[in-house]
């Protein structure tokens, strides 16, 4: 077991799980598209130089190129930010990892406002969407530091492809280690029963677990799961917090269609009809910004949170 | 090795079951599939180290044909080459098959790669050589490319990667039958001066006439010498090459024919090349 709660970055952590898993397996690969010192994987190439591969800014080649690879036994991970690793390559990630059944593991830096400085062109609100729609790939965006070691080893057990949406600076210690994490199982982090409140991802949990307080100040109990797997989602533990709490609030930093809160809203319109209410930028493009603004522009504030669960307990 | 007359032999044999193959079905991608004939033949029946009783082989050679509408072509070679029964041929597209229209490696038997959109076997292929290097197999990787599917960026990325990664152990060639489902490749986006543009990302290039055994294992042996590049072999073909109803057509790229068509145009093929049926 690895302590991450000293690890001053959340690409820290991503780097100490691969790096990791390249010592402990011979097999592991890494490619990266001429953005290795954004997420550091030149710390792989300085372990492992035969084999890291910078793949130049190509990142279509780079993910077809790690299918090739994968079907020779070998198991790569694949950096990018994360709209150039899904979007950009997003025909390569369908057929020559997913329809193949290749194991490629495919980071995606920048999750949607964390791409802050580099703006609208860099913001990936619907890589979510893209991924859920490649049948079987796993997709995690872990909130802190720990749990984003513990998912991506936990991802790379389940010998399947996945998906991990990585924020690269500064970092959240949320879970000391030895936390039981389990991929596929949200964590429950504050229990209510006047609304469920899903957050998935670092911007989105830590403004929910804010959230929870001004709530809880203005005498309104919510439960909070911190959804950090988006496939396999946790349909129990939904159902579960639906149950209890008749109110739904799910809060994704990406797009609603074909988000977290859809998935959720129609896997409850089957089995539970529930009222819903979502925090996400809609149908809005991304724009340049510090976190603090885009947080603002995009409602992913506490405040803004706590709004919307207060008016959805109103209903 | 066999002979020049025994590959033309088995060319003409493979050639027969792809056209009966299509026929059976009553329409396929008969004009790219007929234009490899020859340098699959050879492939499989000289270049390869391959086991068709042992198709997963860990350090066998690769083959990835990225202009994967080509199936047909590739499934008569490996059905001939007995990777599987030549009766599976009949079932070419009908639902439930393990030979669908592009070659998919999770349904047959002896197809390393899917392809299919267009350039993401090549990407594959260079992938494929290089793991092999990484797991420092004596072994290379064959890809097959189109002409029409050299228009897709990904080819081009694929080319800049495996000169970069000096993938001796990559041998590709390119089907340039000069035509494309809506027609001519000069008419669309053209794809001269093709040598240099290969010559440009520092492959080893040679350009032949890819329906000429004795030219195609030149060039194959001199492509195995280059350890320091990839190897791009440039083969000048005719698309349909041997379907001679497809020859000199401009829509050959699929074509709706029955069994009666297909024994009929086999017939004349054979009379053509002196052969007995």
């Amino acid at each position: 077991m690895r302590d991450l709660s000293t690890c001053e970055n959340m690409r820290d952590a991503a780097m100490a799980a691969i790096n990791d898993l390249a010592f402990e397996h011979q097999q592991v690969v890494m490619l990266d598209a001429d953005l290795a010192s954004c997420l550091g994987s030149h710390s792989f190439c300085s372990r492992y130089p035969d084999r890291f591969f910078n793949c130049g800014i190509a990142e279509a080649n780079m993910v077809g190129v790690a299918a090739g690879l994968a079907s020779m036994g070998l198991v790569p991970f694949t950096h990018s930010f994360g709209c150039f690793a899904t979007r950009r390559a997003y025909d390569q990630v369908f057929l020559s990892v997913g329809y193949t059944g290749q194991t490629v593991h495919l980071i995606g830096s920048d999750p949607g406002i964390t791409a802050q400085l580099n703006g609208g062109t860099h913001m990936p609100f619907e890589d979510i969407a893209l991924m859920r729609q490649v049948p079987g790939i796993i997709i995690i965006e872990p909130s802190d530091a720990q749990s984003l070691y513990e998912l991506i080893r936990q991802a790379y057990d389940l010998n399947k492809a996945s998906y991990t949406r990585v924020p690269r600076k500064g970092a959240t210690h949320r879970y000391p280690a030895g936390t039981p994490i389990v991929l596929g199982k949200g964590i429950v982090l504050a229990e209510g029963s006047d609304v469920g409140i899903f957050a998935t991802g670092e911007v989105m949990v830590n403004a929910a677990q804010e959230a929870v307080m001004l709530l809880q100040a203005k005498g309104v109990k919510a439960t909070l799961v911190d959804l950090h797997t988006i496939r396999p989602l946790d349909y129990p533990l939904i159902e579960q917090v639906a149950a209890k709490t008749g109110r739904i609030l799910v809060c994704e930093n990406g797009r609603y269609a074909g988000g977290i809160g859809e998935a959720i809203a129609a896997h409850l319109g089957r089995v539970k009809p529930t009222r819903m209410e979502f925090v996400n930028v809609g149908e809005q493009f991304g724009e340049v910004g510090k976190l603090g603004y885009l947080a603002q522009t995009f409602g992913f504030t506490a405040s803004a949170i706590a709004q919307k669960a207060e008016a959805l307990v109103a209903l | 090795m066999p002979t020049i007359q025994e590959l033309k032999q088995q060319a003409l044999t493979i050639r027969k079951l792809t056209i009966e193959e299509i026929g059976n079905f009553g329409s396929g991608h008969i004009g790219g599939s007929m234009s490899i004939v020859e340098v699959l033949t050879y492939l499989y029946y000289e270049a390869m180290r391959i086991d068709p009783k042992h198709p997963k082989k860990e350090d066998r050679d690769r083959f990835v044909c990225s202009k994967g509408h080509a199936g047909p072509a590739v499934y008569a070679t490996l059905a001939s080459k007995g990777y599987f029964d030549v009766d599976l041929l009949k079932t070419l597209n009908s639902g439930g098959t393990n030979l669908p229209s592009h070659c998919d490696m999770n349904k047959t038997v002896g197809v390393d790669f899917t392809a299919g959109s267009l350039g993401q076997g090549f990407s594959a292929a260079v992938g494929i050589a290089l793991g092999q290097r990484i797991k420092g197999q004596d072994a290379r990787t064959y890809a097959i490319i189109g002409d029409g599917e050299s228009q897709e960026g990904q080819i081009w990325e694929a080319a800049h990667t495996a000169s970069q990664w000096k993938l001796g152990n990559l041998i590709a060639f390119t089907d340039y039958n000069k035509q494309q489902l809506d027609g001519y490749v000069s008419d669309i986006s053209d794809m001269e001066y093709i040598e240099t543009r290969w010559l440009g990302f520092n492959w080893h290039v040679q350009r032949i006439n890819g329906h000429d055994f004795a030219q195609i294992d030149r060039a194959v042996r001199r492509a195995q010498a280059v350890t320091d590049r990839p190897s791009m072999i440039i083969l000048d073909t005719i698309k349909s090459y041997g379907f001679i109803p497809g020859e000199g057509v401009t829509a050959n790229h699929s074509m709706a024919f029955d069994q009666k068509a297909a024994q009929k145009a086999i017939a004349d093929l054979y009379a053509r090349e002196g052969a007995a049926l």
